[in-house]
């Protein structure tokens, strides 16, 4: 069945408003898209987090559907515990015997660093649940601390901008490159401007036969430093810029989504005051070697892609 | 809503009434407000799709208005609409000219 | 008491202490089990993932890559409707600490065998009850074992205590690693039936799989509702003093082998006590005969629960006698004494009982207690009773204190 926002907007959204999200987040944005996505009934399991605090201060829930939070490290395990249950109740016939997706919505504090540990054990286990990482790229809960999602050369509260020192000295690590050394059957890179290539996605992963993995790009107006209206627009340029590609890998199979028409890195620098410095006079080789990384990495994928 | 004890306090954290978080008023947060031209408007949706708080009204798939008791002015619609038919006005403005 | 007609008769068999448990498990038939392996807790996963392999059980087995991964996925199987159990030791239960607050605060019945062993550094793989002491603050209910028919035993009722409406705490259930778990013992195995009977069918109020009924579990609190979260878990605990013995004596109509918070051996007409936990008090046991054929007032108090703590009954048992050891297996540092010590003297002091209380550290790291020193700890006890000095507060038995 074709993804429509004339069809998805007939069904109540399953997250609900009055949620405490700062103006413009994209998570709940995200989540919104990805629950209307995913056909039948869903249960979410959420670590400690942005998505986790602004739903569900007691006795408050935005939640409309089952939903789990145990801590900030095991969102995998704890949704393997749960899927598992799941399997062996509706085996014993104690439950009804349907079709749940189980889908995890976690920050990239809690799937790169804290919680890698307990990913990658679900994840070789093989269990049948969508993990989605709402992706930052920092700790921003907590107040904006780096996270090794942090893209290099970011302003962070922990990888601040000092005499000599451009913000963070690290590159990204490749997670969703991660993920796919996993076998799994299905990785992806998203972000929320493109909604309908997001929602296939979702929909696709909710279908595979065993764990998948959606990075999404989450714009963040306070970690980021930007208007809170421009979360899309940002989104945007993220895939324009080559920062963050669309692409998708089934079966260990690679495949490209979008091929928008190259912008200079400069310009995604320019968009968030946690890369001003990176334009500064002083650190225009830290810029050029950036944008060699990006033109060499999507040479990279260019390549996986076919 | 006076805070139960906990002899009635639902234990461990657990929240039977989904959804209650509609009961906040998100909209109280409001320095701007949307205002939807619907003579402009072409039923894209994006709007509805990229709203964080679930805050465009949508009837017959048509953007009918927006949730005042939730939106929290964010502007993202505004930005978004391909046919620039939302724009941003300030909230004191707005309050002003209903009454 | 009273003795119905006829107890349940068991099997009498051999096996190692962690095939109790194992064999113990496989009755119950858990929903879920998962688990990562410690030793000495091995035998009992290993075990246990036979009767999955066989078919023995309807279990799911997660073999999870950490203890913290264990407790979480426990929770996680919990939380959405199952019978979960597991199992861990040692550093495995330190490495799953900040779970043991979130299994106990977010009110999820588990039962957890816990095969007692101590905590590095120095690395030690052998047996003290560290474990399970330093986690005795995190909110779960803690009961010990004596022996192999007491790990079987306290295993069935842990199912049924943890899960008791007016409870819903998570249990460990303690045994010494090595000396009841790699060691034969004799136990009286009940029959499946009559266990599946007595740990009855597994209900959860607002399982997470309850697609008509949407719950969130987990919800964070701000300072206006944490207290009164807490408050409920002290409820718990003090329904569990009461319902223990309660399940205790159920059991105990069943197979004749009755259960409460304390069992006393000799205490009546003893002006010397001794106190203890776990394995321990079977060479206590042997020490106190000999010397009770030699005419010594001695006699045993043995804690089988630590949490709750059973001030009433232990006071009561204590009322009157002269003086008392207090033995700790452990290596819990910073205290004048030792965890249990500290909680029989105030279970005495405000209880106004005045009394004469010393405190021994024994057997930590596996180090073996013979009854012979448990016969030094009396002529201790005596100089204690005669002259009223009982400095030192804190003693070690069976150190090479040079």
């Amino acid at each position: 069945m074709t993804l429509k926002l004339s069809d998805a907007v007939k069904e109540q959204d399953l997250l609900a408003p009055g949620h405490r999200a700062c103006l413009g987040c994209a998570e709940p944005t995200i989540v919104r898209q990805i629950l209307h996505a995913i056909e039948g009934p869903v249960i979410v399991a959420s670590p400690t987090g942005c998505l986790e605090i602004i739903t569900t201060p007691f006795p408050a829930t935005a939640w409309r559907v089952p939903w789990i939070h145990v801590a900030f490290e095991n969102v995998a395990s704890v949704l393997s515990g749960v899927e598992t249950a799941y399997r062996v109740l509706r085996k014993k016939g104690k439950i009804a015997d349907r079709d749940i997706t189980f889908v995890a919505f976690a920050g990239d504090g809690a799937t790169y660093d804290i919680g890698l540990q307990f990913l990658s054990g679900a994840m070789e286990r093989g269990h049948k649940f969508v993990y989605v990482c709402l992706n930052n790229e920092a700790y921003m809960n907590t107040g904006i601390q780096r996270s090794s999602a942090t893209p290099l050369g970011a302003w962070t509260t922990t990888t601040p901008v000092g005499k000599g020192v451009p913000g963070k000295k690290h590159i990204r690590k490749d997670i969703t490159g991660i993920m796919v050394a996993h076998n799994i059957p299905y990785v992806a890179q998203a972000a929320p401007h493109a909604w309908r290539d997001l929602m296939a996605k979702a929909r696709k992963a909710a279908k595979a036969d065993g764990p998948s993995f959606i990075n999404v790009l989450t714009p963040c107006a306070r970690g980021w430093r930007y208007e809170p209206g421009d979360t899309m627009a940002i989104s945007r340029l993220a895939t324009e810029t080559y920062m963050w590609p669309l692409f998708e890998v089934e079966a260990g199979k690679w495949r490209l989504n979008a091929m928008p028409e190259k912008k200079p890195v400069a310009e995604w620098f320019k968009s968030q005051r946690r890369f001003a410095h990176l334009l500064w006079p002083e650190n225009k080789g830290v810029l050029a070697d950036i944008q060699q990384k990006i033109d060499h990495d999507w040479d990279v994928l260019l390549k996986r892609c076919g | 809503m006076a805070k139960k004890g906990w002899k009635k306090l639902s234990p461990g954290g657990l929240v039977t009434e989904a959804g209650s978080s509609v009961e906040y008023q998100t909209g109280t947060w409001r320095s701007w407000r949307p205002v939807v031209d619907r003579t402009k408007c072409n039923y894209c949706l994006r709007c509805w799709a990229y709203c964080p708080d679930g805050s465009v009204l949508v009837e017959d798939g048509r953007v009918v208005g927006v949730d005042l008791d939730h939106c929290k002015g964010c502007g993202i619609c505004a930005c978004e609409c391909p046919q620039q038919a939302i724009t941003m006005v300030e909230e004191i403005k707005a309050k002003l000219e209903e009454s | 008491m009273s003795h119905v007609a006829e107890y349940v008769q068991g099997e009498a068999v051999a096996l190692e202490g962690d095939f109790v448990v194992a064999e113990a498990m496989r009755q119950i038939n858990p929903d879920v089990v998962a688990a990562y392996p410690i030793t000495p807790q091995t035998e009992i996963v290993q075990k246990f993932s036979e009767f999955v392999a066989n078919g023995e059980v309807d279990t799911e087995f997660i073999a999870v890559e950490s203890e913290f991964a264990a407790m979480s996925a426990t929770i996680g199987a919990a939380a959405a409707g199952a019978r979960a159990m597991t199992a861990t030791c040692g550093a495995g239960l330190a490495l799953m600490w900040e779970m043991l607050w979130c299994a106990s605060g977010m009110r999820i019945p588990i039962v957890m065998t816990v095969v007692n062993r101590s905590l590095s550094a120095p690395l030690n793989i052998l047996t003290d009850q560290t474990d399970m002491m330093a986690s005795r603050d995190t909110g779960w209910l803690q009961i010990y074992a004596e022996n192999h028919q007491e790990a079987y035993d306290n295993t069935l009722q842990a199912v049924r205590i943890c899960s008791h409406p007016d409870i819903k705490i998570p249990i460990m259930a303690g045994l010494a690693g090595f000396v009841l778990g790699h060691t034969l013992g004799r136990v009286e195995i009940l029959p499946d039936d009559v266990v599946r009977k007595f740990v009855g069918e597994h209900h959860q109020d607002h399982p997470l799989l309850d697609l008509a009924h949407p719950v969130t579990i987990g919800a964070f609190d701000h300072h206006d509702n944490f207290f009164e979260h807490k408050r409920q878990q002290w409820e718990a605990f003090d329904n569990a003093l009461k319902i223990i013995p309660e399940i205790g004596e159920e059991f105990g109509r069943l197979t004749g082998r009755y259960y409460g918070h304390v069992d006393p051996y000799c205490l009546d007409d003893a002006d010397l006590v001794i106190v203890i936990i776990g394995s321990g008090a079977g060479a206590l046991r042997a020490a106190i005969d000999e010397m009770r054929a030699d005419g010594a007032k001695v006699g045993m108090l043995k804690l089988r629960t630590f949490r709750p703590f059973p001030a009433d009954a232990v006071a009561d048992a204590l009322r009157g006698k002269k003086a008392i050891a207090v033995m700790d297996r452990v290596t819990c540092f910073g205290g004048e004494g030792t965890p249990t010590f500290a909680e029989v003297c105030q279970a005495l002091f405000t209880r106004n009982i005045d009394t004469k209380v010393v405190n021994y550290i024994y057997g930590v790291g596996g180090r073996d207690t013979v009854p012979a020193e448990f016969c030094q700890v009396y002529a201790d006890l005596l100089h204690v009773a005669e002259t009223g000095n009982t400095a030192p507060v804190r003693r070690y038995l069976g150190l090479r204190d040079f």
